[in-house]
């Protein structure tokens, strides 16, 4: 297990993590690893704790027992390095209602700084195209949901943590994101996902069933 | 670095769009300025003695009607946990923060400031008083009310929460501000009340955006 430190490889190993909330256990004893070209997919009914357990592997979440390992080394130690290289998405839109569709994904790739064009092509490819300049208060809730997911075009970190990234998009936009998600994954990048949806279009996956037994 | 100057942009963009957030407590402070002289007595004698606390008091209540919604969009819609996400510190987001508040709270109140002063017969000695007190005490408000308002983000309807919480903190800087103005009409020496203030503005300066930081960490991101 230690020897995944030396090696540059893409691996994030979880051991032992125990996540207790209000009392309540909601999960005990996890241990997984996730490496390059592969998908995590976490299930489980809602109230289980799958929040909890994306933001925890993001480091946003430092309540519990065990340990995150990012290419080795324990998250919160190398965290800048760590928060460059995975991309977290939640499940809220982080979209500001009275800002454009362009001056609203511009904020959220700040990071990554990219220019017009770019922005105006990853809108393109969610089909945004023609709504750049519009106040995202005329966009719908899945038109909103297309801006934030655009990030994903840009970004180029190797780890993605997706929390229902498949909310209010319909049937184009899903097609679009798990297509996303399989080049992503193609290309030698990580992909962990909350989702009651089921991935047709990535092969490489596994699934962690989260509160079985409550 | 990058994620700051893109915030900066964002909240000036959005501060535009949304003009009555900050136009509102400005029009109070006006509103208070304007009705005082009508209520109490409009002898210039009179006027002129209590002008630096009236224009103080004003300021500091203005301030504090704007502080609560400094941070409480962005803990909604989860750029706050967007912006620890991408690992910058959040004592920048907070420095960023109390600097946009002191933007469009405290610098248009210093600049009306010497207006206000005529209304009030404020002795032309005491106008660079009131002036440099404005200038060096409004940020320390924004800085100290940005902790107040990383607390209390979180919890619905935190604003008079937020007002018991951060008032008592405001307190000293009334004190002073208001005396720089009020030796000053009377033709004393106000340096030293204008060093204090510059080091409670160095003081907050430092320390708030620590405070806040931690304040957010405790409600956005368990």
């Amino acid at each position: 297990m230690t020897g995944t430190s030396k090696t540059q490889t893409l691996c994030l190993n979880a051991y032992d993590i125990t996540c207790e909330r209000d009392d309540r256990v909601l999960f005990e004893r996890l241990a997984f690893q996730i490496t390059g070209g592969e998908l995590l997919q976490v299930v489980g009914p809602n109230g289980s704790g799958k929040t909890t357990l994306l933001r925890l592997l993001a480091g946003l979440n430092r309540e519990f027992s065990g340990e995150v390992r990012w290419k080795g080394r324990e998250i919160q130690s190398v965290y800048p390095e760590y928060a460059r290289e995975r991309l977290y998405q939640g499940h809220t839109v982080s979209v500001k209602k009275p800002l454009t569709a362009m001056e609203n994904l511009r904020w959220l790739c700040a990071m990554e700084s990219p220019g017009d064009e770019a922005l105006e092509a990853a809108l393109e490819s969610v089909s945004l195209a023609g709504y750049e300049y519009t106040p995202c208060a005329q966009l719908s809730a899945g038109q909103q949901r297309r801006v934030g997911l655009a990030r994903l075009v840009i970004s180029q970190a190797p780890l993605w943590i997706l929390d229902e990234p498949f909310t209010a998009l319909d049937h184009a936009g899903i097609a679009w994101l798990e297509q996303q998600i399989s080049h992503h994954i193609g290309h030698g990048g990580a992909v962990v996902i909350t989702s009651h949806h089921a991935l047709t279009e990535v092969s490489t996956q596994s699934e962690l069933v989260l509160g079985g037994g409550v | 670095m990058k994620l700051m100057l893109a915030t900066l942009r964002r909240d000036a963009v959005l501060a535009a769009r949304n003009p009555g957030e900050w136009l509102n407590p400005l029009a109070f402070f006006l509103m208070v300025i304007v009705l005082f002289p009508l209520a109490v007595a409009p002898e210039p004698d009179f006027l002129s003695r209590i002008a630096g606390g009236v224009v103080w008091v004003a300021a500091l209540l203005a301030t504090l009607l704007s502080l609560d919604m400094l941070y409480r969009a962005d803990v909604e819609d989860g750029s706050l946990e967007l912006w620890h996400a991408s690992g910058e510190p959040l004592y920048a987001l907070a420095l960023v923060k109390a600097l946009l508040h002191w933007c469009i709270s405290g610098l248009p109140l210093t600049l009306l400031s010497p207006l206000l002063a005529v209304m009030l017969h404020l002795p032309d000695s005491a106008y660079l008083a009131l002036f440099l007190s404005l200038a060096l005490g409004t940020p320390v408000l924004s800085l100290l009310g940005g902790v107040g308002a990383a607390l209390t983000a979180g919890i619905g309807g935190g604003s008079l929460l937020l007002a018991l919480l951060i008032l008592p903190l405001y307190v000293p800087v009334l004190i002073f501000a208001a005396g720089a103005v009020y030796q000053a009409s009377l033709g004393l020496p106000y340096t030293g009340e204008l060093a204090m203030l510059g080091a409670m503005l160095s003081l907050a300066l430092a320390l708030t955006p620590w405070a806040s930081s931690a304040a957010l960490k405790l409600n956005g991101l368990r």
